[in-house]
């Protein structure tokens, strides 16, 4: 495959290098050894007990959002913190948050596909799920802020009631509609054809006759044929190729919803740019906390391997040095206008009551993320694995700053206000992780967490070479299967 | 049918099966083999047309719904700016025509392939269970011209298969 290899070719530099770049999956992988060791996974009768321990703590918090949603029905958005200058807080905090770590997954799905990087391979699947559950854990928020989700239907979507009332297609919010509506079933085609053929192997192997019901049925009847793969490796190309635009379209307009609008510190034309990259890095940073305990606990090294590692916090320092300077940019511009307005919002935000938030989310993603250059860093997997998870707060700090310091002190002082969150906000950001991890943890159960067809392409053995006649010795007999 | 061990095997034997004059054949394999479109001689699919049209479609379609609703379903005068004010109805239109392009890619997809299926005569060979694992398989069709099911089974035989076996309808 990679003709690179070829060992005249390369100097004595750039073997060193390859030596010291950790392969794609260990050596020594068969069709079987990779199908039997993702499989076992789910087809295993027993359920490990660390499964049921991390399934009940999330169930717990699923429960927090259930009961914050019942009383939110009952009582209405008055419950939480929003006040009147800022109306939006919580609710498009967690949203822009959750939209943005989906984003990691369609990238690593879509446009690593596209650019033919073969360690896409053993994280995408589960990246793609993480994708999902986000969307889903992000389209609340919008959905329950209105207070009455069961009339925003005619406020989002274009139907035709009988009112005679139609949403407005000016409004960013209208667009957010389509964008975020999209990206949630683009991804989830995108995510269930690549799962058709790992349920075909699962219906093969699996020994309980309901287990292989189930997985025939969603195997759709795939058979592996070769006119089939021909149009469904199409297919999967074609759908890579409309979620790039996509992924990074849903961002932009996610940004539009502050861009568009007059406010100091929101209307900025850095903010596409700013946003995609941030929720770029803020998605690989939810991959690799996903990844470090799957890996450990199911013994997945062997497929997600250092390298993979190591690329994910090369992607996170990118798109974090993209970001910090969309800090730097915002800075900048906001002395550089001489608009008073915005000089007054950066000086609010360095120095006003919320100014420790923007002080820790400048600690972490323009000065901690330096960390990622040294390769000691990039080894230690519990150090990762924390700063992972730094990544993910300080990122979720942008967020709150943006917001908040923007809408709470804008033009007029006679309109200033603070805001602080009730224990609803947290429980409804605590409740929809319990969704979130209660999601990813079924998934891992029931659901191969790597694509196995997939993974098998990258083992020797799907190479092709030149075919030598030998007569089969000791092979199963010509009537064997008679049929 | 023919079962193989390799992908090599495989290609090897389908390119050696349309030389021989077979052409109703089909290879199953537990990856996507690009070689086997060359050694099968499949036709070029027509899925990437089909997703055009729906690309196409979706855009004329959000951007016509978006045209409609501001101009002459729910006209909203603001400021006497024209009501068709097309730079903000683009990343709608953007949005249905990605969404008009991958609705068609996953549907017509499964359409043209004849998914979901659920029953077909090669899984009645149990060999065949391996065909999602590690295992590759080359069957001739019965409603082939030249298929007559002595000389098919020598032949298939003669390439070094695993095994052979028949297929009940």
């Amino acid at each position: 495959m990679d003709k690179s290899h070829a060992p005249m070719a390369l100097s004595a530099q750039t073997k060193a290098l390859l030596s010291r770049t950790p392969a794609v999956i260990e050596p020594g992988h068969t069709f079987e050894s990779v199908t039997e060791t993702i499989g076992h996974v789910v087809l295993s009768k027993r359920t490990p007990i660390g499964w049921f321990l991390g399934f009940f703590i999330a169930f717990i918090l699923l429960m927090i959002l259930n009961m914050t949603i019942g009383n939110l029905l009952m009582k209405g958005i008055g419950i939480w913190g929003n006040n009147v200058p800022v109306g939006w807080a919580f609710d498009i905090i967690n949203f822009v948050w959750w939209i943005g770590i989906g984003h990691a997954g369609t990238l690593i799905s879509a446009i690593l596909l596209l650019f033919r990087q073969q360690w896409r391979t053993s994280i995408n699947r589960f990246a793609e799920a993480m994708t999902l559950f986000a969307v889903a854990c992000a389209a609340m928020f919008p959905l329950l802020h209105t207070g009455r989700p069961w009339l925003a239907i005619y406020w989002l979507f274009p139907y035709p009631s009988t009112m005679g009332v139609w949403p407005q297609f000016r409004s960013p919010l209208i667009w957010d509609v389509f964008a975020v509506s999209t990206y949630g079933t683009v991804s989830a085609l995108f995510w269930f054809t690549g799962l058709v053929p790992d349920m075909a192997t699962l219906r093969d192997r699996a020994k309980s006759r309901i287990a292989q019901r189930i997985y025939g049925m969603l195997a759709l009847g795939w058979r592996g044929s070769a006119k089939h793969w021909q149009r469904y490796e199409i297919a999967y190309l074609l759908l890579a190729g409309i979620s790039t635009p996509l992924v990074l379209s849903v961002h932009s307009v996610v940004s539009f919803d502050f861009a568009v609008s007059v406010l100091p510190g929101w209307h900025a034309t850095i903010f596409p740019p700013y946003f995609v990259a941030g929720a770029i890095y803020s998605g690989f940073a939810m991959v690799m906390t996903l990844a470090i305990p799957l890996r450990k606990f199911y013994h997945l090294e062997d497929f997600i391997t250092m390298r993979h590692i190591h690329n994910m916090t090369k992607v996170m320092l990118v798109t974090g040095m993209i970001v910090a300077y969309g800090y730097a940019n915002e800075a900048f511009f906001a002395w550089y206008s001489g608009n008073p307005y915005e000089e007054f919002m950066m000086y609010n935000r360095m120095t006003g009551p919320y100014a420790v938030f923007y002080w820790s989310l400048i600690a972490i993603n323009a000065v901690m993320i330096q960390l990622f250059w040294f390769r000691s860093v990039r080894d230690n997997i519990p150090f990762l694995f924390i700063l992972s998870l730094l990544v993910n707060v300080g990122m979720w700090l942008e967020r709150f700053i943006i917001i908040v310091t923007s809408l709470h002190r804008d033009f007029l002082p006679s309109s200033w206000d603070m805001y602080a969150p009730t224990r609803w906000d947290f429980g409804m950001f605590a409740g929809t992780i319990g969704l979130f991890l209660a999601l990813f943890f079924l998934f891992i159960r029931f659901l191969p967490a790597i694509a196995i067809f997939e993974m098998r392409t990258i083992v020797p053995e799907a190479k092709l070479h030149p075919v030598a006649h030998t007569p089969r010795a000791g092979g199963p007999g010509l009537a064997e299967h008679h049929g | 049918m023919a079962e193989f061990e390799n992908a090599s095997a495989l290609v090897d034997a389908a390119t050696k099966a349309r030389l021989a004059g077979y052409r109703k054949m089909d290879a199953y394999s537990p990856i996507p083999i690009e070689e086997l479109n060359e050694a099968l001689d499949l036709k070029r699919t027509r899925l990437p047309l089909l997703v055009l049209l729906g690309g196409i479609f979706g855009c004329f379609g959000g951007f016509g719904l978006a045209y409609w609703v501001s101009v002459f379903a729910y006209p909203m005068n603001v400021g006497d700016r024209p009501l068709n004010s097309w730079p903000q109805f683009i990343p709608v239109t953007f949005e249905t025509t990605v969404l008009g392009a991958a609705l068609t890619a996953f549907i017509g997809m499964w359409a043209l392939n004849r998914l979901p299926q659920p029953y077909h005569p090669v899984f009645n060979v149990e060999a065949f269970a391996r065909a999602s694992t590690d295992r590759f398989f080359l069957v001739i069709e019965t409603t082939d011209p030249r298929f007559e099911r002595y000389a098919t089974w020598k032949f298939l035989e003669g390439l070094h298969p695993v095994g052979v076996s028949e297929v009940a309808p």
